[in-house]
């Protein structure tokens, strides 16, 4: 009797043995291509973030990138434009794309067909979107001045180069390509609704606001906490529009966190500095979105 | 009345969809115009129209290349994805191991730490490995993809255990089990995980920017950039919406043709 259980537990650890061996095999691929270009370059750059040899001072460790840095006054350009642009792109952009999903989850052909309208810039790429939007911007004969023309209004307006609305204008982009993809999110979120849920709302004599505000929203919760965070890493990382639009300008109006990371590392050189900028950006995604996780589910609670 | 506060709704989201689609209809319009018309803003223009536009744009950039390795990166990019993250996904998912759920935490870091962060020491490392200027290069950070992990492991789980154990007795081993019995039946998860990794590879710009120097090596979004910066500076605004349409349609046209499995492929992307 022992005998055989003795016998059955070493099976059990062969067996055990066996499918580590075989799960390290599976994963070895994985794991090597992760740790050569994700786990190994934030060890290096939370290293060059402290060595300091730019100065001439041969590597020695120390905190002289992090006060370089926020010494830099593009960098802090960057920092307050990144947030401007966060806030101007997350809010809106979600905003919209609830009220279309909400308009057009009916199932009908023309919701569908509004439907593609919204999601299309969504296939198309950031740098192609850019295009047409320097074309939309452009002073006197682009898209907008030209009909702004058309309703009297004549005084031409150089949409990116005026550094009050350049950043508005990125913003526009960015909301004009994203909305259509956090829309796709909120139809599936409200297609979860329940009808009855909204119909006992009505019943008891809620109406389309109150329906919305205490029933819909409320059940979005778990939608919103999925698009957020979304949204935030886009805010930081998509800036392709600004390579090709208005590199940072004019005057740094438009001068985002990656963008100046990019100036830093490509165009200058300057690693140190690159890389003490991406830690604090890293570090400044990771605290927003813990922040919008933790405070959307103190809302959720309060909710329900 | 609820009738006509739900017209109502949707008249003003057909007003704001049809404004989504300005720049779209300014595309399509202005890359038909002859010449160098002076309304080119213009959506409803008279005409003349005509492809020379498109003649143009072409013969301004070696668009054929372009298209080449767009199509050999993304194709290669998803190619190696699908076939690690089977792999990896068949480890989470079925194989008991110490560690495993620290671990399959550790891969999805890879969501947060995107290339385009970190762009010196990745670059670093592709000149180390003889990478830099060469698609390879481009391609190798996203070998590894974290969302196609979590997915694999997501759809082999939901796959039931008797086809293995029926394949084991056959004496089939895990490779055989991953590849030939669970693959076939994950193909509505790959099909889905391709067409996000795709269109995302497609339309990225800043990293092949970066990783990519010689002409003959570019993609078609840097190659956009770069002619679209030559033809802004003569003011040659048809022939800019041809080359955009060049680069955005191919998507644009698979996306209008198969509308239902790519917008239920980008869904799946928010599976909890």
């Amino acid at each position: 009797m022992a005998l055989i259980q003795v016998e059955a537990s070493g099976e059990a650890r062969r067996g055990q043995r066996r499918a580590t061996a075989l799960a390290s095999a599976l994963l070895a691929p994985s794991l090597l291509l992760l740790a050569l270009f994700t786990y190994w370059p934030v060890l290096l750059v939370g290293a060059q973030s402290l060595i300091l040899d730019r100065l001439g001072d041969g590597g020695r460790l120390g905190v002289g990138n992090y006060v370089r840095l926020f010494a830099d006054g593009h960098f802090s350009s960057a920092l307050r434009n990144n947030l401007v642009y966060a806030l101007g792109t997350i809010a809106p952009s979600l905003a919209l794309a609830l009220a279309f999903a909400l308009v057009l989850q009916a199932n009908t052909r023309i919701a569908a067909c509004l439907r593609t309208l919204v999601v299309m810039p969504l296939m198309m790429p950031l740098v192609a979107a850019a295009a047409l939007f320097a074309f939309v911007y452009l002073p006197a004969g682009g898209l907008i001045d030209f009909y702004l023309a058309k309703l009297g209004h004549v005084r031409p307006h150089n949409w990116l180069g005026d550094p009050a609305t350049a950043l508005a204008a990125v913003v526009a982009v960015t909301v004009w390509k994203n909305t259509g993809y956090y829309m796709l999110f909120f139809l599936a979120g409200l297609a979860g609704v329940p009808g009855d849920v909204l119909d006992a709302a009505r019943i008891d004599g809620a109406n389309a606001l109150q329906r919305f505000r205490h029933v819909t929203l409320p059940l979005l919760g778990p939608t919103f906490g999925f698009v957020i965070p979304i949204a935030m890493l886009n805010a930081l990382t998509q800036i392709d529009h600004v390579v090709t639009m208005t590199q940072g300008g004019p005057n740094d109006a438009t001068n985002l966190l990656l963008y100046y990371i990019y100036q830093q590392a490509i165009q200058n050189s300057d690693s140190g500095l690159a890389a003490a900028a991406t830690v604090v950006s890293v570090a400044g995604l990771l605290a927003a979105t813990a922040l919008a996780r933790r405070s959307l589910e103190s809302s959720i609670h309060y909710a329900s | 009345m609820r009738v006509d506060r739900l017209n109502l709704g949707l008249i003003v989201a057909a007003a704001g969809a049809l404004l989504w689609a300005t720049p779209f209809a300014w595309m399509l319009v202005a890359s038909l115009r002859e010449g160098l018309p002076i309304d080119i803003a213009s959506l409803t223009p008279s005409g003349p129209f005509s492809l020379g536009n498109f003649r143009s744009a072409w013969e301004s950039g070696p668009f054929l290349v372009w298209y080449l390795n767009t199509i050999l990166m993304c194709g290669g990019i998803v190619a190696v994805q699908i076939a690690s993250a089977s792999l990896a996904g068949y480890a989470f998912a079925r194989l008991d191991f110490p560690g495993r759920d620290k671990l399959f935490t550790a891969f999805l870091a890879q969501l947060l730490l995107i290339p385009p962060l970190l762009i010196e020491p990745n670059l670093v490392t592709l000149v180390h490995l003889r990478l830099y200027d060469n698609l390879l290069g481009v391609m190798a950070p996203y070998f590894a993809s974290a969302f196609g992990v979590f997915l694999m492991r997501q759809t082999f789980r939901s796959i039931p255990i008797d086809y293995e154990e029926a394949a084991k007795l056959d004496g089939a081993g895990p490779l055989a089990i991953i590849f030939l019995i669970l693959a076939p039946m994950a193909r509505p998860a790959m099909a889905a995980f391709a067409i996000i990794s795709v269109t995302a590879h497609w339309n990225e710009f800043l990293w092949p920017l970066i990783v990519l120097s010689s002409p003959s090596h570019q993609v078609l979004t840097v190659g956009l950039a770069s002619f679209a910066s030559g033809v802004e500076a003569g003011s040659d605004w048809g022939v800019l919406a041809a080359g955009t349409l060049l680069v955005a349609g191919p998507l644009l046209v698979v996306f209008i043709f198969f509308h239902r499995q790519i917008v239920a492929s980008f869904v799946t992307s928010g599976l909890k």
